[in-house]
């Protein structure tokens, strides 16, 4: 499902259902979008949590005019993150209804309690937002308590969905019947640990240097003052935990696949034939059958993917052509993930063993702090495109199936074409109107902020003079 | 009860919450949009902003949850709505893309003319969805969705109940709004809002009341199987609503707002449910019935054990919050300290 896949499917014996490319880019478009957002959703209550109780507890008031005017921007991504996500449940069923027909029973409990938690991040964030001074200082902030954990459990319940797609379990297929469907057996998938955990830690890098990348800027335009110190290093810090965990996390993901999806796991290594050791390729393409232009790095694809020196990765040659997926999308947006995600934890590495010993980079004009901060400020856009890049990798490589080894993704697709494009076409704008829209408000907040307006004032018109509010 | 109508009456318990409060929601942008000039408007369009601010989200959320609980419990026959209803699904959906998106910028918008283009999309969006969601509800009850899916994209919701079941939203919605609206008002003691409001409020009660009743009669040529139940099964609750209904309008016209507010809520809800009761058994009328249409039983009884955890974890956060809006400090009571804007 996306964007890419769509013009090089393989299935060439049947045709597709005209539904299936446009239902393709619409999903591409549509949880491409969500994903950020969800990040924010679930990775920014935390920072926000930190930085309050520094304000109650340790009596700062600058961590709390922080934590404020986060919770304002958290309130605006929390919208739009929640509309973009009531979109993808609509299009489960109008993109998807060979999928949701036939497997709706079987993958739907998950969604349910992400259902329930999204409910309660709601219900906490109300509270929370319009709480400030109206609630007892040290309770407001415990309402934060409530959208850190539900972010957990939000993430655990959608990647139990997306690990179910790709280790599919919980029923049986009894002369083409769906049956003894076990909800609970396909919840918690063999997949589902891992992927939860490679996700949950990859929303605190995503959300957490782009937060911090925004103070980055600051400092780098001559606002070296506390206020941006102390906004870039709690959303740094997280980020930094998050970066350095994730290639171990990934790495445990990843040695799964040697059994579960060997077919991804050739893609991603742009593995053309079973070697022994395997070389890890770096970079190349898949032209003609053949891996060109790449650097092979001997006994190293070996060791990542199978934990061995000598254990092969199984070549796609010895899998179907109609069962591949698409090769080059697949390799490419995995070594991207990885290379960004490396030299994201190599930053994090170096920020902080400079800082303890003694050379706090952010205090200083020299040029290496100048080049660290402006690495920090490529940091947030890059933890976007990684993040999309992991998305892209995991779902490409699960082509041609929707439901890995079950149900490919031409029969989960519908037949209706010509209206999905037009609702493709209105999408693109919508999404790009809402995107400009969320661009335009936060800065302006930030720029107010900057002149030191604290609330903001009220848009709904010129105030009422005095005079004219005693009248009414 | 079985297991199948225990879940359907879990998923139909959350249609009649997202009409009772995501339609109070809704049918505030009604009074945002009819509020007048930015000057003249920005008192009411404030208390809109103060009234549903800490709410929306959540009240959303029930929307949600119905479509979850829907193609989990009941999955062929969400696929065969969502392929056949995909017009008005896809309006409505753009509404409520628009509409939580423009009220979010609005909050935050830079200048009065941003303030007042993301208004305009807030409230426009928030009359134009529940029409949409009425006339799909209208499709399902007038039996206009085919088992297979893939039915008539235009003819399945454009039929008389679909019409009327937008309408009806849309009335219901703006009656359900303007009397929450009306009764902040005048808690917060703003005496020219109120009466404003009350005016509208009365008006469009009465509205919406003639045309649910006027309703009616095209509903026995054209969905004869809701028709009889909502004269036979149903009839409790459609005389329920009326009284419910035309209470609302009296305590509202006696200034009686606080009461008012719990008899509307029992008239939509009793509307609401006056569908679902005179539609059973059937889920897709005249094709599919709730217990034929329903998913494997051991995903049944997870869907309890959900709804159960839901009944224990978002009831009581949903009632604190609730509870914390009527509260002295945050509906703007006079006196109370105003310290979030």
């Amino acid at each position: 499902m996306d964007l890419l896949t769509g013009l090089t499917t393989l299935a060439a014996d049947v045709p597709d259902p005209a539904g299936l490319l446009p239902a393709r880019q619409q999903m591409a478009l549509s949880l491409g979008w969500h994903i950020v957002l969800a990040c924010f959703g679930v990775a920014f209550p935390t920072m926000i949590l930190v930085m309050h109780w520094r304000g109650v507890y340790r009596d700062d008031p600058l961590a709390l005019v922080l934590a404020r005017r986060w919770a304002k921007v958290s309130a605006v991504l929390f919208a739009i993150g929640a509309v973009s996500g009531t979109v993808l449940s609509f299009e489960m069923g109008l993109l998807w209804p060979g999928l949701m027909g036939r497997f709706g029973d079987v993958l739907g409990l998950p969604f349910a309690f992400e259902g329930v938690a999204f409910f309660l991040e709601a219900i906490f964030l109300g509270i929370y937002l319009y709480g400030w001074g109206r609630i007892p200082p040290r309770r407001h902030l415990l309402m934060l308590v409530p959208m850190a954990l539900t972010g957990i459990a939000g993430t655990f319940s959608v990647l139990a969905v997306n690990g179910w797609m790709n280790n599919p379990t919980g029923f049986r297929i009894v002369d083409g019947e769906v049956t003894d469907v076990d909800p609970w057996a396909a919840m918690f998938n063999s997949g589902v640990l891992w992927q939860f955990l490679h996700m949950w830690v990859a929303a605190f890098m995503v959300a957490g240097f782009s937060v911090a990348a925004v103070y980055a800027a600051g400092m780098l335009r001559g606002r070296r003052d506390r206020h941006h110190r102390l906004g870039f290093t709690v959303p740094f810090a997280f980020a930094s935990v998050a970066a350095l965990l994730q290639p171990a996390i990934g790495h445990l993901l990843g040695s799964r696949l040697a059994d579960t999806q060997p077919a991804k796991l050739a893609a991603f290594e742009l593995a053309t034939e079973t070697e022994s050791p395997s070389p890890l390729r770096l970079g190349g393409l898949l032209v003609d059958g053949e891996a060109r232009w790449s650097i092979d790095i001997p006994y190293l694809g070996s060791l990542i993917a199978r934990n061995s020196l000598t254990a092969p990765v199984q070549g796609l040659d010895t899998i179907p052509l109609d069962e591949q997926p698409p090769v080059n999308i697949t390799h490419l947006a995995f070594q991207s993930m990885v290379g960004i995600g490396t030299a994201l934890a190599l930053l994090a590495l170096v920020y902080w063993v400079a800082r303890w010993r003694g050379h706090d980079l952010l205090r200083s004009e020299t040029r290496g702090g100048t080049w660290l901060l402006r690495a920090a400020v490529a940091a947030g856009p890059l933890a976007v495109v990684a993040l999309e890049a992991g998305w892209i990798a995991t779902e490409v490589g699960r082509q041609p199936w929707v439901v890995y080894g079950v149900m490919r993704t031409t029969e989960a697709a519908g037949n209706a074409s010509t209206a999905l494009w037009w609702v493709l076409g209105a999408s693109a704008v919508l999404y790009a109107a809402m995107t400009i829209g969320a661009v335009l408000v936060l800065r302006s907040m930030a720029r107010r902020w900057r002149e030191g307006d604290e609330s903001l004032p009220s848009p709904y018109g010129p105030e009422l003079e005095p005079a004219e509010e005693l009248r009414r | 009860m079985s297991l199948e109508i225990a879940v359907a009456a879990a998923l139909f318990t959350g249609v009649v919450a997202y009409s009772v409060l995501g339609g109070a929601d809704f049918g505030s942008g009604f009074y945002d949009l009819t509020a007048g000039g930015t000057r003249r408007g920005a008192e009411l369009r404030r208390q809109v902003d103060h009234s549903i601010g800490p709410v929306w989200e959540a009240n959303h959320v029930w929307l949600i949850f119905v479509l979850v609980v829907w193609w989990t419990g009941f999955p062929s026959t969400f696929a065969a709505v969502a392929t056949t209803l995909a017009v008005p699904l896809v309006l409505a959906l753009v509404g409520i893309v628009l509409r939580g998106s423009a009220f979010a910028f609005r909050k935050y918008a830079a200048t009065v003319a941003q303030a007042r283009f993301f208004g305009v999309v807030f409230a426009v969006s928030s009359v134009v969805t529940p029409f949409f969601l009425g006339t799909v509800a209208g499709a399902i009850a007038s039996g206009r969705v085919p088992t297979a899916g893939e039915g008539d994209p235009w003819a399945s919701w454009t039929g008389t109940t679909s019409l009327v079941g937008g309408v009806v939203a849309v009335g219901t919605c703006a009656f359900l709004a303007g009397v929450f609206l009306v009764t902040d008002a005048a808690r917060a003691g703003k005496a020219g809002l109120t009466a404003a409001l009350r005016r509208r409020v009365l008006v469009v009660g009465l509205l919406t009341g003639a045309v649910v009743l006027a309703a009616l009669v095209p509903l026995h040529d054209d969905a004869p199987m809701l028709w009889a139940g909502l004269t036979g099964r149903a009839l409790p609750l459609v005389l329920l609503s009326f009284v419910a209904g035309l209470t609302t309008v009296v305590l509202v016209a006696v200034r009686r707002f606080g009461p008012a507010r719990w008899s509307a809520v029992l008239a939509v809800a009793s509307v609401v449910s006056g569908w679902g009761v005179a539609q059973y058994p059937w889920l897709l009328v005249d094709e599919v019935t709730l217990v034929q249409a329903a998913g494997a039983p051991a995903t049944l009884q997870g869907l309890l054990v959900v709804v159960g955890l839901a009944a224990v974890l978002v009831l009581p956060a949903l009632g604190y919050l609730l509870w914390l809006t009527q509260t002295e400090a945050w509906s703007g009571a006079p006196g109370a300290r105003e310290v979030q804007k």
